[in-house]
């Protein structure tokens, strides 16, 4: 009874807390607030892909495909917001089947250059053509989400609070898919084909379909972060998904760590904080890229489990410590 | 149409000589340690900026300044090996992290320096080898040609003729075999990132008075370095020549016809065929990966 309750109770409460959070933040903090809610979904899909055993480097220039396909989608055609974010969403998608095709004749730091060079022809794709892509100046005057009415709350979606709250609830919903697709049976095939691809092939299970299905998956919701993040910030271009932000999510990822769902979560959510607290607060904002280069460095080299590692064993810790205590308690 | 041919062919050389000056650092890296260095394009933009701090700066004689971007570059390599990637030695995937990280950290490190605009490094010699009206060759240009022929060969002797160079090439074959012969395998890391940073840094210091010089100049230095030892099969020394100077001419043609962004595109697309079709490169044998 009571273990059926407590994740429960720890849901509400957690949802009470995310629903309250911006109310006590300054506007720029409540515009890092959805920024912050657009990268978990970032990071939480980039897991999903490495499940299968292989690290891209063109998963924000998948991002970036979403974030075009649905500016344009409603720019051009007057595509409903929502309906294009969608649209921009299975763009991704299809676009990484596509690249699936070449990329997964690789393996290992084969595909890593490869991923790295697929996207990089994408990334110069919209650079070299003004027309539809805007060229090196991106896209402005993205259409913003319109606004609505549900009685208790009116969404103006200028108001970060506002895109907040659409956010929390479109990456919620992501997450929770992502959650069931990895506790499923395919999911468990994607670690299978991870740790024992031989045994897996072996076993029957076609290896390459479950590597693209994993990759198609999850290119599909980054490029669903990217729509969020377009329709939000109102202009794009192609340097918004470089090299330098991929950097930025592999930090997370690898800060987190890869082996557990919230790992990467963690790792965005602590650094996250790191950088407004020490970096904005001391006015060193340009050191961003330097301090998440030195702490990528330090992680691989120091603490290549991240911090999911050390909050395990800080938990095995705490276990033992209730645990030894407990029988202590029994012995009279 | 002979002379358009012919400056099209002399572009293609200087591109193609600092390119094969990068790409043969690159590959030797990989030989010997198994990483792929990402940092290897801010390698050559540090090289580039030494001649913007030494010779744009303080006047120094710009002969001895390249030789000090080339000292200095390379230990900086020798940096990145300590430091990372003899810890990550039983773990390449972490190498390539890491030096992503090392990546990023140089540029923030330079762009904080110098600041982010573009560096004009005056001209070194304004004299131009003029063959006919169209067809002309920039001595500056003639000089990073003559270089780094002189500094492959030199390369190849020294990889040919010596015992150190002998060591290199047995431990780049196989590790385990050669540290069983007595090699160090420590001494011939330090001694091919110490050569693939200095030829990464001499090539940036060369090419800084005739390209825009920025924090951001490494990265399609690294692409077309990319391009090239996949080209060329990533454990092979002259197929990554072979390939900087096959590739610089496609490059360069297509630039000429249509223009820079489209050739990128093409040398990527060559890039991924040659990865689909034979990822072991034009020119490579064994499969290290």
């Amino acid at each position: 009874m009571r273990r059926a309750l407590a994740p429960a109770a720890f849901g509400a409460a957690l949802a009470a807390v995310l629903i309250a959070l911006p109310h006590g933040l300054s506007f720029s903090q409540q515009e890092i607030l959805v920024f912050l809610t657009i990268n978990i979904l970032v990071v939480a899909s980039y897991r999903l892909l490495t499940l299968t055993g292989e690290w891209s480097l063109a998963h924000v220039v998948i991002m970036g495909v979403g974030a075009y396909a649905s500016a344009l989608y409603s720019k051009e055609f007057g595509v409903f917001v929502p309906v294009a974010m969608l649209l921009g969403a299975c763009t991704s998608a299809l676009v990484a089947m596509a690249l699936s095709y070449p990329l997964f004749r690789m393996k290992g730091f084969y595909f890593l250059i490869g991923s790295f060079a697929a996207g990089e022809i994408i990334r110069l794709l919209w650079k070299r053509f003004r027309d539809p892509f805007g060229g090196p100046k991106g896209l402005k005057k993205i259409e913003p989400m319109p606004d609505f009415d549900i009685g208790i709350w009116r969404f103006d979606f200028f108001e970060p609070t506002s895109y907040y709250y659409f956010a929390l609830a479109v990456v919620g919903f992501c997450l929770w898919t992502m959650w069931r697709v990895e506790k499923s049976p395919v999911g468990l095939t994607f670690h299978a084909v991870h740790w024992q691809d031989r045994l897996a092939e072996a076993a029957g299970v076609n290896v390459r379909a479950y590597r693209t299905l994993a990759f198609v998956i999850a290119s599909g919701f980054a490029g669903l972060a990217g729509a969020l993040l377009a329709h939000y910030i109102g202009t794009i271009n192609p340097n918004s998904f470089d090299i330098e932000q991929m950097v930025f999510v592999l930090t997370w990822a690898i800060v987190g760590g890869t082996a557990t769902f919230y790992g990467p979560i963690l790792g965005c959510v602590v650094l996250t904080g790191l950088n407004e607290i020490l970096l904005r607060e001391l006015g060193l904002e340009q050191g961003r890229p330097l301090a998440y280069g030195l702490v990528l460095i330090g992680f691989v080299l120091f603490l290549p489990k991240g911090l999911e590692g050390l909050a395990e064993k800080a938990l095995k810790a705490l276990d033992a410590r209730i645990g030894s205590g407990m029988a202590g308690g029994r012995q009279p | 149409m002979y002379e358009l041919l012919a400056q099209t062919g002399l572009n293609a050389l200087y591109a193609a000589a600092y390119l094969s000056l990068v790409a043969v650092g690159l590959v030797l890296i990989f030989g010997v340690m198994g990483v792929i260095n990402f940092a290897h394009g801010e390698l050559f933009m540090l090289g580039a900026y030494a001649v913007v701090a030494l010779y744009t700066e303080f006047q120094m004689p710009y002969v001895l300044v390249a030789a000090i971007a080339l000292i200095f570059v390379g230990c900086v390599g020798l940096l990145m090996e300590f430091t990372m990637f003899r810890p990550l030695r039983d773990n390449p995937l972490g190498g390539l992290v890491a030096s992503i990280g090392f990546l990023v950290v140089l540029q923030a490190l330079v762009s904080m320096g110098f600041g982010v605009r573009m560096e004009h490094v005056p001209p070194v010699t304004q004299e131009v080898i003029v063959f006919s009206e169209k067809v002309r060759l920039p001595v500056q240009r003639l000089a990073v040609i003559l270089a780094a022929i002189a500094f492959l060969g030199a390369l190849w002797l020294f990889l040919k003729r010596t015992r150190f160079g002998w060591a290199l090439r047995a431990s780049a074959q196989d590790r385990e075999a050669a540290a069983l012969q007595g090699i160090s395998i420590r001494k011939t890391s330090m001694l091919a990132m110490f050569i693939g940073g200095a030829l990464a840094g001499i090539a940036g210091a060369l090419t800084a008075p005739l390209i825009s010089v920025n924090p951001n100049m490494g990265h399609s230095v690294i692409v077309a370095a990319f391009i090239v030892i996949i080209v060329g099969g990533v454990g092979s020394l002259e197929g990554a020549v072979v390939a900087a100077v096959a590739y610089a001419f496609v490059h360069t043609a297509v630039t000429t016809y249509w223009d820079g962004v489209i050739a990128d595109i093409v040398g990527l697309m060559l890039m991924l065929a040659v990865l689909i079709m034979k990822p072991t490169g034009l020119f490579g044998t064994a499969d290290r990966a």
